[in-house]
């Protein structure tokens, strides 16, 4: 059996594992947060330099699965230069919308683990579950 | 009203000179016979350190009991109720030849390992322990075998100590010695470690334990349904196992412990069933086993676990070492072959259960088993509820693969070559 169908390990996923953009931190920034998914430890950061109320520099850092890893990678690649306001609104659909494959439950906390750090810098928040949830 | 629970797998008859067929063992489980999904294999399902499949007896016999003489337990006063009550208690002494206690009463249906270490911690460990005493458990134990003595230790000012292990994955024996040296009020150690497979030397620890005046309580979770467990060769003072890891339903696990000690320990839950006579002010309580079960058990669920039992006898629980050892073997042996991939552990089959983690390269443990799961290869990944162990091995997590009665070389085989593919994924 082929990778294809529907596996979530189609290159997408690969690339940006493999390849991904946006790696590394920013000292300094203006705001920093990272996070942990306990299922699997996932470890992401993710590092902003903000520049007329945009995203002007984003890098991400951490380790873990594919899955959560590459996402974050996608996830900076999507908010390069969107105002903070539009980094809020970003909801799961539409990250899920960017990966472009489907991602079964089990794996959602994976995909979405850069998501929820990201708004957890952004809000300022300790608890950006619910940010991400809602969506 | 007579009800037959007696097992029957015709199927699967085989003379006990022989070795066990895992594919003939698998005809008797029903989630193993289903159809695969479209274009798909079978399911391989190596999972079964966290919860086996269940045999067609098994479930029957859960059916029967709901279908035919379902009744809350003791004091029914009706022909229903005496019926559950037999079976029950018939199960009970079934627990107990299965284990070689001495009497069924020495057997305390709970729900599972984590509810039998939790009661002993609580029980007899509220009424023993006391500040600055010391509780030895070891670094490859189990979650449910570690956090119960931080409790009770963070509660009584008890001190802990844990054994380390070697790199191979085994218990350091000297710093076991030295610790013993301390003169520990108890210890607390897996027959077989649920990430490893190591088997541990358990009845010379429990010797040492007890010439050290320890009190030794045994986590059987992985051993009871894999090797012949004989409390009273081995001698441990408690001993703890679930049954839905032996084919048994989810819902009854079993905490055996010698007879003095649970007579002399206080309950563990309050409520009915677990009482002599009640009175506004106090209460004195039922003789054991029923001082621990509290409230109404999980009557169908015991009694099935016998069920179980007798199906275990039946293939023959030597065989079923046998059959793991000889999948244990065939595994590393193909393993080997794979490039990048590490076992952790023991190396050979000698001592050694039908457990196996594993890493291959850099590759996360969730993506390996999310592409094994995708050719229907069932195994777990993660940190199996061992972080401190994860820490001493240095890794943050592994998959791992585990056999049972109903796994054969083609399960093996299917599991290497899907290792194989996420290599190639991932290359």
């Amino acid at each position: 059996m082929s990778i294809g169908g529907d596996s979530i390990y189609r290159e997408i996923i690969l690339e940006h594992y493999k390849n991904p953009s946006n790696k590394g931190t920013l000292d300094p920034n203006d705001f920093t947060y990272e996070d942990v998914n306990p299922l699997c430890g996932d470890e992401i950061r993710i590092d902003v330099r903000v520049k007329d109320d945009r995203v002007s520099e984003i890098k991400f850092s951490g380790r873990g699965c594919a899955v959560s890893q590459a996402s974050a990678s996608i996830l900076t690649e999507m908010v390069e230069g969107k105002t903070l306001d539009e980094v809020k609104a970003i909801g799961r659909d539409e990250l899920l919308d960017e990966i472009g494959i489907p991602v079964s439950p089990a794996r959602m906390k994976c995909a979405m683990l850069g998501l929820k750090v990201l708004k957890a810098g952004v809000y300022g928040l300790d608890h950006a579950n619910e940010a991400v949830d809602r969506d | 009203m007579a009800v037959d629970t007696s097992t029957h797998f015709a199927r699967t008859l085989q003379s006990q000179a022989d070795p066990l067929n895992g594919a003939l063992v698998r005809a008797d489980f029903p989630v193993l016979n289903q159809e695969p999904r479209a274009g798909g294999q079978r399911l391989a399902f190596l999972d079964s350190a966290a919860s086996s499949q269940k045999p067609q007896v098994v479930i029957d016999a859960l059916t029967a009991y709901y279908e035919r003489y379902n009744a809350n337990i003791h004091r029914g006063v009706y022909e229903l109720s005496e019926i559950a009550t037999a079976h029950y208690e018939e199960s009970r002494k079934r627990v107990a030849r299965f284990i070689n206690a001495r009497s069924a009463g020495e057997c305390v249906f709970v729900r599972n390992t984590t509810e039998a270490i939790n009661l002993v911690a609580q029980s007899w460990g509220r009424a023993n322990i006391g500040a600055g005493d010391l509780i030895v458990f070891t670094t490859m134990e189990h979650h449910s075998n570690i956090v119960p003595w931080q409790l009770l230790a963070e509660e009584t000012g008890a001190r802990l100590g844990h054994v380390r292990i070697t790199p191979e994955g085994r218990l350091d024996r000297d710093h076991y010695a030295e610790l013993l040296a301390q003169e520990p009020k108890l210890v607390a150690f897996t027959h077989v470690s649920n990430s490893l497979g190591t088997v541990n030397p358990a009845r010379q620890m429990i010797a040492q334990a007890h010439a050290a005046g320890a009190v030794t309580v045994l986590d059987g979770a992985q051993s009871v349904p894999h090797l012949t467990v004989d409390v009273q060769d081995l001698d441990c003072d408690f001993l703890a196992f679930s049954g839905h890891k032996m084919l048994g339903p989810m819902g009854a696990g079993i905490l055996y412990g010698k007879k003095p000690l649970l007579d002399a320990m206080p309950p563990f839950l309050g409520g009915g069933s677990m009482i002599r006579k009640v009175t506004l002010d106090r209460t004195t309580w039922a003789d054991v086993p029923a001082k621990f079960e509290a409230g109404t058990p999980a009557v169908g669920d015991a009694i099935t676990l016998g069920v179980a039992m007798d199906y275990l006898d039946g293939l023959g629980l030597d065989r079923v070492w046998q059959h793991e050892q000889d999948l244990v073997t065939y595994a590393l042996d193909r393993m080997r072959d794979v490039p990048g991939l590490t076992v952790y552990g023991p190396q050979d089959a000698t001592d050694r259960s039908g457990v196996i983690s594993f890493a291959l390269g850099e590759v996360h443990p969730h993506d390996v088993a999310a592409i094994l799961d995708e050719d229907n290869v069932a195994v777990r990944a993660g940190h199996h509820c061992t972080q401190p162990l994860m820490a001493a091995l240095y890794v943050i997590a592994t998959t791992r693969a585990s056999f049972y009665v109903y796994n054969d070389h083609d399960d093996v085989d299917r599991l290497v070559e899907s290792i194989q593919r996420v290599a190639d994924v991932f290359r």
